[in-house]
């Protein structure tokens, strides 16, 4: 047999019907849903009578409008507080299991996914949001999907998909000091392009890869929407099986099911449509300078002048870039003042997101005039980061500790930028006014969020004697 | 969804590449429930300055474009979040058809759904648009899916491709639930075969 790659096996093992000319129709295991890209997608079902088709696959949470102060008072925006209700009285009608904000599984979707064992190795996993890339990190093909197709899938647990191209981005090497997952995605980014994958599910594999943690894996599948891909997915093993087990909803019979993810892998031989080879030594910690991901630039550079940019249409957007960034080309980018500072998002929310900025912030103090952060991932996050005392430590040194959601990540609840006002965060998007109108976003990984914060400019996390870590370089 | 056959009508620039869905709909309009009313809030923070004045430098703010159809747009059109209220209000607006060299892919999906027709030209076709646009005030095009064929005055002629299954839909005005649900037989089909795969721990 023709040697298959990690997503052939997963796309041929869900396909319900193939047509030549038509889109194949492919089963999708889980539906994660949120309060923002549903509604409607509910409605369309009552008002064509359709039932949700497998509610016992599709899993809901609030994470994206709500406030992530304290939990007891009533949400003050009437109009989040409409689609808050709407999705409860949703989940209720078409008996949808549901994690609400008195659930001690409330969180981010992408982060509750993985921590209650409903993302398998193997499975399709879609929810409406591009960010469903993350949970390809446990060799599932998960994407992210329009309100159309949310309501599709609520009907018939099925998607009319176009088979989409492979791409494969090997990692070699050994991480250098000082760089992250976020860093890793962000070079690769900055080498393919915001549309380098369009069309494309990339597949993450290389020692590099291997190395890092299940944690680190999410942060890398993450981002991959913002080098234009469908998904990213990266091959189970060890670490995924080990993450998986004992986990809320994972399978029961969990050995024998580790038995048939093991086969879960690319086969020697497998063609992808295209590759890339990165070494993990010429990377270095990673900053952005413009309005999207791809305008990103190693920490101990300069920001870039637009009229070396080859590509007209290249230039054009590092032109509007600085303007509306406020920077002027040549500027060391260490040399960037911050006002704010966010730890968060699906990207950087996690355990050891906490732990490593953290672990930097102890015993220090953030710079005076910055405003800083912390919105951990989910309940189970901050409860556990609760027990190690890291929200002492956050506390102490001057930061904001927060309740689990998607917070300034885009800034649909209170959590917003004040224009002009210039942010360092952990999340994945630096789009104009994405963290509020006018504001500006540099993305950086949590322990350079956290140095930026003390320091209150952008700083080169090398120049400090990190810890080494799980979430820093395996040794 | 309304049927698409052929769009006539004034086409208005947006000389930008990398387009995200948060500049067409920013965030704080999402938190709507319904699917309609969201072209007031199309491009927000680029057509409107402090309060709700009308940006005069943002060109779709000139008086030429009022009332157009067809938008023409730079490479890697609707990258970002994957809101359907970027289609949604897009054609609220108006519009019903983008033009652009590439299309990000959730968008370019998104916007088939909703009988709004993305169409894919070279580099240089789209160049040659905007050149119109700028020259001729009022300039008109009709998109034609039927022919696949996009046709300006002065002998402007442009043929495009659309993957079929796609352009059937969109010329039916079909529901693509109902396509699926044709083949229910299938889907329980599938179900069974990998029903302990598709059963979840009681919890
Ligand atoms: S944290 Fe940000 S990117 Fe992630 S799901 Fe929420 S809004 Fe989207």
């Amino acid at each position: 047999m023709k040697p298959q790659t990690l997503f052939d096996k997963i796309w041929t093992a869900h396909l319900v019907r193939e047509e030549p000319g038509q889109p194949c129709l492919l089963y999708i295991d889980r539906h994660l849903v949120h309060e923002v890209t549903s509604p409607q997608a509910f409605e369309g079902l009552r008002l064509a009578g359709r039932p949700v088709r497998r509610p016992d696959l599709t899993f809901a949470t609030m994470d994206h409008n709500i406030p992530t102060t304290d939990r007891q008072l009533p949400i003050r925006d009437p109009i989040a507080a409409k689609q808050v209700q709407t999705l409860e009285e949703n989940c209720r009608e078409f008996e949808i299991t549901l994690f609400d904000l008195n659930s001690p599984y409330q969180g981010i979707v992408h982060v509750i996914g993985p921590e209650l064992g409903l993302t398998l190795p193997g499975l399709t996993l879609v929810c409406g949001d591009s960010h469903t890339s993350t949970h390809g990190a446990f060799g599932a093909l998960a994407f992210g999907i329009g309100t159309s197709e949310v309501e599709h899938v609520l009907a018939t647990q099925c998607l009319l998909q176009d088979k989409p191209r492979t791409l494969l981005v090997q990692v070699e090497g050994q991480r250098p000091y000082g760089v992250e997952a976020k860093d890793i995605i962000l070079s690769i980014i900055g080498r393919i392009g915001t549309s380098g994958g369009a069309g494309s599910v990339i597949e993450y594999a290389g020692q590099t890869i291997r190395d890092l943690t299940m944690e680190e894996r999410m942060t890398v599948c993450n981002m991959s929407i913002e080098g234009g891909a469908r998904a990213g997915m990266i091959a189970p093993d060890d670490t995924t099986f080990n993450y998986l087990r004992g986990r809320r909803y994972a399978p029961a019979n969990f050995e024998e099911a580790v038995a048939g993810w093991k086969k879960l892998t690319s086969d020697p031989g497998a063609e992808f449509d295209n590759t890339i080879h990165i070494e993990a030594a010429g990377l270095s910690p990673q900053v952005t300078w413009g309005t999207n991901p791809g305008h990103v630039a190693p920490i101990d550079s300069r920001v870039p002048d637009p009229a070396e940019f080859d590509d007209p249409n290249a230039r054009k957007s590092a032109e509007r870039a600085l303007q509306y960034m406020a920077l002027k080309p040549g500027t060391p980018l260490v040399d960037i003042a911050v006002d704010r500072v966010f730890i968060g998002s699906c990207t950087n929310s996690r355990l050891e997101d906490l732990r490593s900025a953290a672990r930097f912030v102890k015993g220090r103090r953030v710079s005076s005039g910055v405003e800083a952060m912390v919105v951990p991932g989910s309940q189970q996050v901050k409860w556990q980061a609760e027990k190690e005392g890291l929200h002492h430590l956050f506390r102490e040194s001057g930061f904001d500790w927060r309740e689990s959601g998607c917070s300034m990540c885009l800034g649909m609840n209170p959590d917003i930028l004040r224009p002009g006002q210039r942010c360092v965060s952990t999340s994945n998007r630096n789009f104009e006014g994405r963290q509020g109108k006018g504001g500006r976003t540099h993305l950086v990984s949590p322990v350079m969020a956290a140095a930026a914060a003390i320091e209150g400019h952008l700083v080169d996390v090398r120049q400090y004697e990190l810890e080494r870590t799980p979430s820093s370089n395996p040794t | 969804m309304e049927p698409f056959e052929k769009v006539h009508g004034v086409v208005a620039p947006l000389d930008l590449p990398n387009v995200d869905t948060d500049q067409i709909i920013p965030k704080q309009f999402l938190k709507r429930i319904e699917r309609t009313g969201f072209g007031q809030f199309l491009f927000y923070d680029w057509r409107f300055l402090e309060g709700k004045t009308l940006n005069p430098e943002f060109e779709l703010n000139q008086e030429r474009y009022r009332g157009a159809r067809i938008l023409v747009a730079r490479a890697n059109f609707g990258c970002g979040s994957s809101r359907e209220h970027a289609p949604w209000s897009l054609l609220d607006y108006g519009f019903r058809c983008v033009i652009a060299p590439s299309f990000a892919d959730i968008f370019f999906n998104n916007c088939f759904k909703n009988g709004l027709l993305p169409v894919r030209l070279s580099e240089e076709q789209v160049e040659a648009i905007f050149q119109r646009v700028r020259k001729t005030a009022g300039f008109r095009m009709t998109v034609d899916l039927q022919k696949q064929q996009i046709q300006a005055e002065g002998g402007m002629s442009y043929g495009f491709q659309v993957d079929p299954f796609r352009r059937r839909c969109l010329l039916n005005g079909w529901d693509d639930i109902g396509l699926t649900l044709r083949h229910e037989d299938l889907i329980t089909q599938f179900e069974s075969r990998n029903a302990p795969l598709l059963t979840l721990p009681s919890v």
